[in-house]
């Protein structure tokens, strides 16, 4: 499975070659989200470690690593779903707290595992709901869902229909959609592929890859998946027991492991390609 | 229905006599003899019957919702003034409630012993100081007997009663238990038919220890004053009905089924003189089966509609307050639940000295056993979103309003309106019991029917009732096609 989804990456490495240039610039005054040691623990036990990351604009940033190492945790402290116990984190310079609510919230867009669609809403009003909440116009409504179904490749019939009657690659498709729809300053991914087929999963890579870079999105996606990471990342934060152990391309982390623990993790995929 | 009218027209000028009768057959036939013979002196009257117990009828009475009820010296003495007033002093104690004690009717219906005949007449009984020489025969008395202050415990001492083989039963199987000859003595009311029709034998209180069960008009002091004529109306009963026609008229209600108003017609016919044409109205008032049924069925629906309509509007949001404090949801669920556990009879009963008799204290209970099923299903519907959803909503930043109104209470829709069918059908039950306090609705010819012993009558609600229960269900279900949104009846499967 894992050689299948590989080959393609192996074939087209210009595709991977920008982001080991990108790494190390990203933390100019172009960063759209910026973490300054956050830390968050559930009953005692910390989550997420004094943790400072900034995530540049028009990139996919992976937050890379296993079960339970805080990725998903750090995401939600972004959407300012959770607050941080200590430490700051700005959007475009404004604090994310959970206080400052909604109105942040809806400059960034936010993607689940399982799509969180609502299943009462057909998957055309599960896009359009927030647009319809802020009474957007009707037409420019209709023309950025055209759009957005255009570029990731879902026609008019299948929005139209309700959530259960989706595939899982359409639902997270339509979940992309909801959250780009009104421009988001960035996207924020839940394991977005972590449910589906390798098959669905290794187009979807694609699809996704080419939707940020013909939308230019600022993406940070979380994922415990080496080839997810390479495919769709432009920079890999690697995190370890709540803290970042190192950022850079996944090359780079191959190339130039900072400890022996990332160079066993990042040994799995190593191993991938070269096979 | 009717009840409603009647408390909004008792604000307007000129408002008929409200007669009322508690739920039992003498009652409501004095009622209606009551009711005819003010229509006899021209005065418009109305027989609100069947108005369950004393209490009921005692407090409508005190509120001014009721202007005259037949009841007995005792029960007042005893029951509503608990012993403190003696029997003589009635009258005054009733005069600083601003009530009046009308004629007597010439009656008395007590507390009694009976045997039967064969069993007396061999063992030459005929008082109860005869029962002292024979400590082997077997007392059977109904359980409020058992427990009352003149009850059982007095009269064993007052007399010296030897016997030790005594229990307490229902009043009916009282009856039965003498016939089978499992039981040769019991209590009865000196005017029961039965005594007539087992061929019982009444043994005399010759120690006078039970007190006085005189039947007597009780009226509001001030009535005279709002219709005149109507007290002398009233006076015209005064002692007209002896005990003989009492349980006569008793006997061709609970015996023979004859409807009370038919009995009373004929009575005021017969004994009270010329009034020939008042027969003719009553008897009118016997209107076909088939649009008792419909009057029913709109008083019924106008009950369950208006009760159900109000614990929605406060249920759903007190379930989405449930759902969103977890503190005070707690609370609100704990107090709903509790009003739940209130007996349904004792809830209608509390409802009367705030709300008065008629419709309004039944919609009132209804609506308070409408609440906990619509809250707990909110709440449960809004707490039971898949967290998924949950953050999905969280994510977007929608707007609290519009959250709630368009992805919140969508979401938890097929659970709250599970919650209001069961409140419905329960609602649809519970308002049987709104005859009791004057509401009408299916429950009265059950009640009848239950005073009676008259099956067919009791179906004549019963049936409706229940058919009525299905009919909401039924509705139920095909409105939550369409209150439910599509995409939430689809069944979740996983795509090949």
């Amino acid at each position: 499975m894992r050689v299948a989804i590989c080959r393609p990456r192996v074939q087209c490495p210009a595709v991977r070659a920008p982001s080991a240039s990108d790494g190390p610039s990203a933390s100019g005054t172009d960063a759209v989200l910026v973490l300054r040691d956050v830390t968050r623990s559930f009953d005692g036990s910390p989550a997420v470690r004094a943790l400072s990351l900034e995530v540049p604009r028009e990139k996919t940033t992976v937050l890379l690593g296993e079960s339970g190492s805080g990725k998903s945790t750090l995401l939600r402290l972004m959407a300012g779903l959770l607050a941080p116990d200590s430490g700051k984190i700005f959007l475009e310079g404004v604090p994310v707290t959970v206080e400052s609510g909604p109105a942040l919230r809806r400059r960034m867009g936010f993607g689940l595992q399982s799509g969180g669609l609502f299943p009462h809403l057909t998957a055309a009003d599960n896009v359009t709901l927030l647009a319809r909440a802020l009474k957007k116009p009707g037409d420019w409504q209709a023309q950025r869902l055209a759009e957005l179904a255009g570029l990731v490749q879902l026609d008019a019939a299948t929005l139209r229909r309700w959530p259960l009657e989706l595939s899982g690659g359409q639902r997270q498709r339509v979940s992309l959609m909801r959250a780009l729809m009104l421009r988001p300053a960035v996207v924020l991914l839940d394991e977005p592929l972590g449910a589906l087929d390798p098959v669905t999963r290794g187009e979807l890579q694609h699809q996704l890859k080419g939707v940020f870079e013909a939308l230019g999105t600022t993406v940070v996606l979380v994922t415990h998946d080496l080839e997810e990471a390479a495919v769709l990342g432009h920079r890999v934060a690697l995190m370890h027991e709540g803290t970042l152990v190192q950022v850079g391309s996944l090359n780079e982390l191959a190339a130039h492991p900072a400890d022996p623990w990332v160079e066993r993790f990042v040994a799995s995929w190593r191993g991938g390609p070269a096979r | 229905m009717n009840a409603l009218v009647l408390l909004v027209l008792s604000a307007a000028a000129p408002e008929p006599v409200r007669v009322a009768s508690k739920a039992f057959t003498e009652s409501v036939i004095v009622g209606e003899i009551t009711t005819g013979a003010l229509e006899r002196q021209g005065i418009s009257a109305r027989h609100l019957r069947d108005l369950g117990g004393t209490r009921v009828v005692w407090d409508a009475l005190v509120r001014g919702q009721v202007d005259v009820y037949p009841e007995y010296t005792g029960t007042l003495s005893q029951e509503i003034f608990a012993g403190k007033v003696s029997p003589d002093a009635l009258g005054p104690a009733l005069a600083a409630k601003g009530l009046e004690l009308g004629p007597s009717l010439g009656f008395e219906d007590g507390y009694a012993l009976g045997m039967r005949e064969e069993v007396a007449a061999r063992l030459g009984i005929r008082r109860i100081s005869d029962l002292r020489v024979h400590p082997e025969l077997r007392l059977g008395f109904s359980n409020e007997f058992m427990d009352r202050a003149d009850g059982w415990r007095a009269l064993q001492k007052a007399y010296g009663l030897p016997q030790t083989k005594v229990r307490g039963l229902d009043h009916e199987l009282a009856y039965r238990g003498l016939r089978s000859g499992a039981l040769d003595v019991v209590d009865l009311y000196s005017t029961d038919p039965e005594i007539q029709a087992e061929q019982l034998r009444v043994l005399e209180d010759d120690r006078h220890h039970f007190p006085e069960y005189r039947a007597v008009l009780v009226l509001r002091a001030d009535l005279e004053q709002r219709v005149p004529g109507s007290r002398a109306a009233l006076e015209t009963l005064r002692d007209r009905i002896d005990a003989p026609a009492m349980i006569a008229m008793n006997a061709q209600a609970r015996l023979h089924h004859v409807p009370e108003t038919t009995v009373a017609a004929e009575f005021l016919k017969t004994r009270l003189g010329d009034g020939g044409g008042a027969a003719a109205p009553v008897e009118a008032k016997q209107p076909g089966r088939a649009h008792r049924i419909l009057t029913r069925l709109g008083e019924h629906l106008t009950l369950v509609g208006i009760s159900l309509g109000l614990s929605l509007v406060v249920a759903v949001p007190l379930g989405v307050l449930a759902a969103r404090r977890r503190r005070v949801g707690q609370a609100v669920l704990a107090v709903v639940g509790v009003v739940q556990t209130i007996p349904s009879l004792a809830l209608l009963v509390l409802m009367i000295p705030l709300l008065g008799i008629g419709t309004r204290p039944a919609i009132a209970a209804l609506f308070l056993y409408g609440l906990l099923p619509i809250v707990r299903n909110t709440h449960a519907g809004l707490v039971g979103i898949a967290p998924d959803l949950r953050e999905s909503a969280d994510a977007l930043g929608l707007p609290p309003l519009f959250r709630l109104l368009r992805v919140e209470l969508p979401l938890a829709a097929p659970s709250i309106l599970a919650g209001v069918k069961t409140s419905a059908v329960i609602a649809v039950g519970t308002a049987t019991l709104g005859a009791l306090v004057g509401a009408g609705g299916f429950g009265q010819p059950i009640l009848t029917g239950i005073r009676l012993a008259d099956t067919g009558l009791l179906l004549e609600g019963a049936l409706p009732s229940a058919a009525l229960a299905l009919g909401v269900e039924a509705a139920f279900d095909a409105l939550e096609r369409w209150v439910v949104p599509r995409g939430l009846r689809l069944r979740p499967e996983e795509p090949p």
